[in-house]
């Protein structure tokens, strides 16, 4: 059974058609890299496969449930979400806000339990962020931030990850570990879905690639292919150049 | 960042909060009993203080001072003390705005207006005694409702909506009580005017016994969903990711904080600032997590509440002080200490 399953999803905001028929299927361990122009519906997809924002029309399920219509405790068991935007009102300290990612699966008052605080130190771990434990987290820069609310999405211990430009805000070599990271994650079984601008990357560890332009699925396939395309060229309106270094490394470029 | 201030946040442990809540308990206590120690005598020599020993709670001076006429008074203000800051603590994370309390909500004002109204049309003896009581929980809950439909935007409750429709009421609220004490008598206008100050005057044992239930039952309830507004704190989008209803959770804490007020307002009128400043200097002192802020600011409440009544009752007594004057004049220049020094805080960090 595939873990996100979408049928003809159309989603709509303020009157307006912003995805239109989207059907697409992610299995188990996958990793696929969306891109496409700001305005394209990319956001817009990402919240209606978290069932943030109701499909118009089409279905939708994650893990085979209804993500809009389900017990949201049960649906962030097996998804996480990290938006593009994250404003945390009160300033709770690093480690409370990665313990934050627990919530679907404690109970009462909520106090963490060994199983809670050994899944949100390897979430900092794989972030990098185990040293800013303590730091409250409006004393971190926009980067550390960043960071923090991946380790939070991590914490969740969910099987699909649905993340909105993780690597916005973050140095070349943190941008490239939280790929590394997914990789692994993704390598061991997890499904991430991840929206990005970072071409470079989305090429060097996306295992598919979907071009989102106009609120629809304009191309699918291998992210060098998909790069490649007339249609991304159109999408951009620049020419995408995919090449590949004397490492062996490949590469995309807008020229 | 949001405009809140707040101490350093540690992660929340059963050490933690047991240690915490037990010395605010033991606090209130302490200050609960001393209320009912000190008050003012009259003799020859005219007004003094007088703080009774532990042998008043025995004989005569228990039955006839502590039971009668102080005891009454320390009790409700501890319960308004309290559900005026607990509802104000689940307000603010609710709404995660500084300024959420309420009066910025409209709930106050609806509910005065209402009391206005009972005592225009003469209806203060009415059920027992507790006609204006009565209107104002009334009040409360009408304007909730009003509120309520104002704001909603499909099944979610924005804050932003919350607040406008709030404010907007309050407002209306406001000019439609000052219209009805322009058309008062004297006598009126007098009561009307002694009514909106808020205290605690002539409290009854019977009108307490009328308000604890809801207000503890109201109280229970609210802290059991401080988890849920912690995760709230980072937007409802997130906290719907993470596991929270967010759309129940909206209603159920805004009911039970409304509710709170409601019967809060009853009893004492609109008391103002407990529910705002409370919150804020217990988030500077034990961090911003609201599985222990919200229990704190209860017991944070009934303190801060107890010791303005104990003043308004025994600074100029024999003629006691609206509480409601003290808790503002107290309350503000010590939230303006806090604000001071979180300020220089953050000037370190440059923000």
């Amino acid at each position: 059974m595939a873990r996100l399953a979408l049928q003809d999803v159309t989603v709509g905001l303020g009157g307006k058609d912003v995805v239109s028929n989207v059907s697409v299927e992610v299995g188990e361990g996958e990793l696929v890299v969306i891109v496409g122009p700001n305005g394209a519906g990319k956001t817009t997809l990402l919240r209606a496969i978290a069932g943030l924002v109701p499909a118009r029309t089409g279905s939708i399920r994650v893990m085979g449930h209804d993500p809009s219509n389900a017990k949201r405790r049960l649906i962030a068991r097996d998804l996480a979400y990290l938006p593009q935007q994250y404003d945390l009102a009160f300033p709770f300290a690093v480690e409370e806000v990665v313990l934050l990612g627990r919530y679907a699966r404690q109970r009462g008052l909520g106090l963490a339990s060994e199983e809670d605080l050994a899944a949100a130190r390897a979430a900092m771990n794989a972030t990098d962020v185990e040293a800013l434990a303590t730091r409250r987290f409006d004393e971190l820069s926009g980067g550390e931030a960043r960071r923090v609310i991946i380790a939070q999405a991590l914490c969740q211990g969910a099987k699909c990850l649905l993340l909105d430009e993780p690597t916005s805000g973050l140095d070349p070599a943190h941008a490239r570990a939280v790929f590394e990271m997914l990789r692994t994650q993704c390598d061991s079984g997890t499904t991430a879905v991840v929206v990005t601008h970072d071409l470079d990357l989305a090429l060097r560890f996306g295992g598919t690639m979907w071009l989102i332009a106009d609120g629809r699925l304009a191309a699918r396939g291998a992210p060098s292919d998909v790069l490649a395309a007339a249609a991304t060229q159109k999408a951009f309106g620049v020419t995408i150049h995919v090449g590949e270094l004397p490492s062996g490394a490949r590469f995309a470029v807008p020229t | 960042m949001s405009g809140f201030i707040s101490g350093r946040s540690k992660r929340l442990t059963a050490e933690r909060f047991v240690f915490a809540l037990v010395m605010c308990a033991v606090i209130t206590v302490l200050v609960a009993i001393a209320a009912l120690m000190v008050g003012v005598g009259m003799d020859r020599g005219g007004r003094h203080l007088e703080l009774l020993g532990m042998d008043a709670l025995t004989g005569g001076t228990f039955e006839s001072k502590i039971l009668a006429v102080r005891m009454p008074r320390v009790l409700a203000a501890l319960l308004v003390g309290g559900a005026l800051a607990g509802a104000g603590c689940a307000l603010q994370a609710l709404l995660r705005n500084p300024l959420a309390e309420p009066f910025t909500l409209g709930i106050s004002s609806g509910s005065s207006l209402a009391a206005v109204i009972a005592i225009r049309v003469g209806v203060e003896s009415s059920f027992g005694g507790i006609g204006v009581g009565a209107a104002a929980l009334l009040g409360a809950m009408t304007s909730l409702l009003i509120i309520w439909r104002l704001a909603q935007v499909g099944r979610q409750l924005p804050p932003a909506t919350l607040i406008l429709a709030g404010v907007t009421l309050s407002m209306f609220c406001s000019a439609a009580s000052v219209l009805i004490q322009y058309t008062s008598d004297f006598t009126e206008v007098s009561r009307m005017l002694r009514w909106m100050l808020g205290g605690l005057d002539s409290m009854q044992l019977s009108t307490v016994k009328y308000a604890a239930a809801p207000i503890l039952i109201g109280l229970f309830l609210l802290a059991l969903y401080g988890r849920s507004l912690n995760a709230l704190a980072a937007g409802p989008d997130v906290a719907a990711s993470l596991g929270v209803r967010v759309g129940r959770t909206t209603t159920v804490v805004f009911f039970l904080a409304s509710l709170l007020v409601g019967a809060a307002i009853a009893v004492a009128g609109p008391i103002g600032f407990v529910g705002l400043i409370v919150p804020h200097a217990l988030r500077a002192i034990l961090g911003p997590d609201h599985r222990l802020l919200i229990p704190a600011s209860v017991f944070g409440g009934a303190v801060l509440l107890t010791i303005c009544d104990t003043l308004a009752r025994t600074v100029t007594a024999p003629a006691p002080l609206p509480t409601g004057a003290v808790t503002a004049l107290l309350g503000g220049p010590f939230f303006v200490l806090i604000l001071v020094g979180q300020k220089k805080r953050a000037a370190m960090w440059g923000r």
